[in-house]
């Protein structure tokens, strides 16, 4: 048998879990891993300039791609600076797979030079971690961690492995399990047949039933099962932040996003609802609103890959645990077989209130901010320009702020894996990492960034990677000099008192700074040159562009949902609520 | 509520931390936590009390066992169950009077005296906690030194158990 060193073992043990890809950023614990790379071509590495961007471009890849993510990382400072990532990815169910180097065995707990705790400081942000001590254990405990990342709810596997265990002097037998099981962990795929078919029953049932899906949805690639039911039983479909391109953005049946920046239609519409069928979604609190006053006619079916999930905000009435695309698909089967008709005449007259919604002040039967003055671009606008000039399909990555809520709203996906966002732990700096992951999965597609100037500072520093691994992606700066949604809302609850979130004269100049790094910079202030300098953007294919647009400072996200009310009580501008 | 909790965990490194962590994570209090391997030494059990209502204890459960170390989760609470914690209790006895009443309090209660110094007697005591709330209570004027409780173990009553 082969005899192989740790280091070896480690990246062999990653070609055999299928991963093509590594980002990451050496440093002295993880020598002897980065010597093993050196010296083989089946797992590329590409080197980030932080270590946060690593895990955010490891996350970005898996979320365009399903598959599980990779990030190799040092010790200590290496370590720490990868926590932001892995609470991002941990957040939105995000499978990945994040190595650490250690400080030596014999040296651990002796306060050594970038020395850190990484399975303890990790420990409330992973779905599982592990501290090799054998270079024995490296190929098993690696098939483990892939294992456990993608299976059930997926989520980041952290893998500490000191730096004596990858000795290049020492070396054992090389063996790839060929099959992984756990006593201790063994996830529920099917949901429970008879909860199932009480689902359905109720469900064709219902009288005013709205669908609200989540990122479930799109991590268990469950779209297709979702279509075909939703279409099966003409019934209305929102989706999450997470979800978003779950569902076509385009169809009938959608009535956009739900929630704190839900549309009217969706809010509304989930609030006077009789059955809400959640599938893949968590009851967030920036979706529910008060929980108290959440729903109040409803019953509450919900279908989650994780028990806890289930009842944990909200209590289900039909609680089924499984995957979104086992139970779906056995739901379409129970439908087709079950003789019960669906009430045509209540649907048709929910659908007409829903239509009555969109119309009296849904945002996209017509715009409901006030239309651009003179040369003054709208931050609404640029998203709309954005889809009509990638014809709705690039795929869209954002920071977290004014600028992801306007993406959310006004670009329409119609793809699931097309919305790349940090929604629960709502990361700034997330974007343009996660888009370099994105191009990287798919360099013949659109990789489009949407950020602001607050949010792409924070890990503007990778835009010497997009330089360094060819990573052609556009960036989308909604420029309004200040933290836009810190300001909204100080707007709204601080008499406008501006604490900290304005920055206007110590801002970049951010088409030097593009340029400094080799790319396309673009700065565009009038409305008029939007579509051109967007259409010029775009059309440079093999270059990184940095757009920056001067946008309304004055524009706030509407609806927004009001603090302590039911999902409908909504601002709809900044003086109308309903 | 009091829930009692038991738990079969892989006996590895850093699980404890995992199932600890999750309470303070989560805002949950834990009362007491006893914990050790079992017949088989792959494994640990552990038990844990806690305060909670019903749908409080069904999240803990599921939280619980969503751990990747863990095995198996119950709450005892829900069927008929044994509970038992060890006390050792330091207690002032240096007048003859004090020691004779003592003497009697501990044969009451079924303990054992397994330490004597001509100050104090070290009373060692099993039960359910309010049996040891009961102890203290009676003994607390005479002048408690120093107490030691193990934490609630617990078993389920009848042919049913908790193996892998």
């Amino acid at each position: 048998m082969e005899l192989l060193s740790g280091g070896d073992i480690l990246i062999r043990a990653l070609k055999d879990a299928g991963v093509k890809d590594v980002w990451g950023y050496p440093g002295g614990a993880a020598l002897h891993i980065y010597d093993a790379l050196y010296r083989q071509d089946d797992v590329f590495h590409i080197l980030v300039r932080h270590e946060q961007a690593a895990v955010h471009a490891a996350d970005g890849f898996s979320r365009a791609t399903g598959e599980v993510g990779t990030a190799l990382v040092t010790s200590g400072p290496g370590a720490t600076n990868a926590i932001t990532g892995i609470a991002t990815a941990y957040m939105d169910s995000i499978p990945m797979v994040v190595i650490s180097g250690q400080v030596p065995l014999t040296k651990i707990g002796q306060d050594a030079f970038q020395e850190t705790d990484m399975v303890g400081v990790s420990r409330p942000i992973v779905k599982h971690s592990f501290l090799v001590t054998r270079a024995e254990d490296i190929a098993e405990t690696i098939a483990k961690a892939y294992y456990i990342a993608s299976t059930g709810r997926p989520g980041p596997v952290v893998v500490d492995i000191p730096k004596d265990v990858t000795d290049p002097s020492y070396k054992v037998p090389y063996h790839w399990p060929a099959e992984t099981t756990m006593r201790s962990y063994q996830p529920t795929d099917k949901g429970h047949r008879g909860q199932i078919k009480r689902a359905v029953k109720t469900l064709i049932k219902a009288k005013r039933p709205v669908i609200y899906t989540g990122g479930g949805i799109v991590i268990d690639n469950a779209a297709p099962h979702l279509i075909a039911l939703a279409q099966k039983l003409n019934f209305p479909v929102t989706n999450t932040l997470m979800g978003l391109g779950g569902y076509p953005g385009t169809d009938r049946q959608y009535l956009g996003m739900l929630g704190m920046h839900g549309t009217y239609e969706a809010n509304t519409a989930m609030h006077h609802a009789d059955v809400i069928f959640a599938v893949g979604a968590r009851f967030d609190d920036r979706v529910t609103n008060d929980l108290e006053k959440f729903c109040p006619h409803a019953t509450i079916i919900h279908i989650d890959v994780d028990p806890t999930t289930v009842s944990k905000n909200i209590e289900a009435h039909i609680p089924i645990v499984g995957t979104c695309t086992s139970v779906l698909t056995e739901m379409l089967t129970i439908a087709d077989q079950l003789d019960i008709e669906s009430d045509a005449e209540a649907l048709g007259e929910w659908w007409q209130q829903i239509d009555q919604w969109r119309a009296d002040k849904g945002i996209y039967t017509q715009p409901r901010y006030e239309p651009s003055e003179g040369t003054l671009i709208k931050p609404q606008d640029v998203i709309k320009m954005l889809y009509k000039i990638t014809n709705g399909e690039a795929i869209v990555t954002s920071d977290v702020g004014q600028h992801q809520m306007f993406a959310a709203q006004y670009y329409l996906f119609d793809e699931p894996r097309m919305w790349i966002n940090s929604g629960g732990l709502g990361t700034m700096g997330f974007g343009l990492p996660a888009a370099m992951g994105c191009k990287r999965a798919f360099p013949e597609k659109d990789v489009a960034c949407v950020t602001g100037e607050g949010s792409i500072q924070m890990c503007i520093q990778e835009l010497s990677t997009c330089t360094q691994h060819n990573l052609p992606v556009k960036i989308i700066n909604l420029n309004n000099a200040a933290l836009g949604m810190v300001r909204q809302w100080q707007d709204m609850n601080y008499s406008s008192r501006y604490s900290e979130s304005v920055y206007e004269d110590s801002l970049p100049d951010f088409v030097k700074l593009a340029e400094a790094y080799g790319h396309v910079g673009m700065k565009v202030t009038h409305i008029d040159e939007l579509e051109e300098k967007m259409r010029e953007c775009f059309a440079m294919q093999d270059r990184t562009v940095f757009m920056d647009i001067c946008v309304d400072r004055s524009e706030h996200v509407y609806p927004m949902q009001m603090p302590g009310g039911s999902m409908r009580d909504l601002w709809l501008n900044k003086t109308e609520r309903t | 509520m009091k829930r009692i909790i038991s738990i079969l965990l892989e006996n590895e490194s850093g699980a404890l931390s995992r199932v600890v962590g999750l309470f303070s994570q989560r805002g949950y209090n834990i009362d007491t936590l006893t914990v050790a391997p079992t017949d088989d030494d792959t494994l640990s059990r552990l038990t844990l009390t806690t305060q909670g209502d019903d749908q409080m204890a069904e999240q803990i459960v599921k939280q619980l066992h969503k751990l990747i170390d863990t095995i198996k989760v119950v709450d005892l609470t829900v069927g008929s169950h044994i509970e038992r914690e060890l006390m050792l209790v330091k207690i002032k006895a240096a007048d003859h009077d004090i020691r004779a009443e003592l003497k009697s309090c501990v044969d009451i209660f079924r303990g054992a005296i397994v330490d004597v110094t001509p100050h104090s007697y070290t009373v060692q005591l099993a039960g359910d906690s309010e049996k040891l709330d009961a102890f203290i209570e009676a003994v607390c004027e005479i002048g408690i030194m120093e107490v030691v409780r193990s934490g609630v173990s617990g078993i389920s009553r009848g042919d049913k158990f908790l193996r892998v």
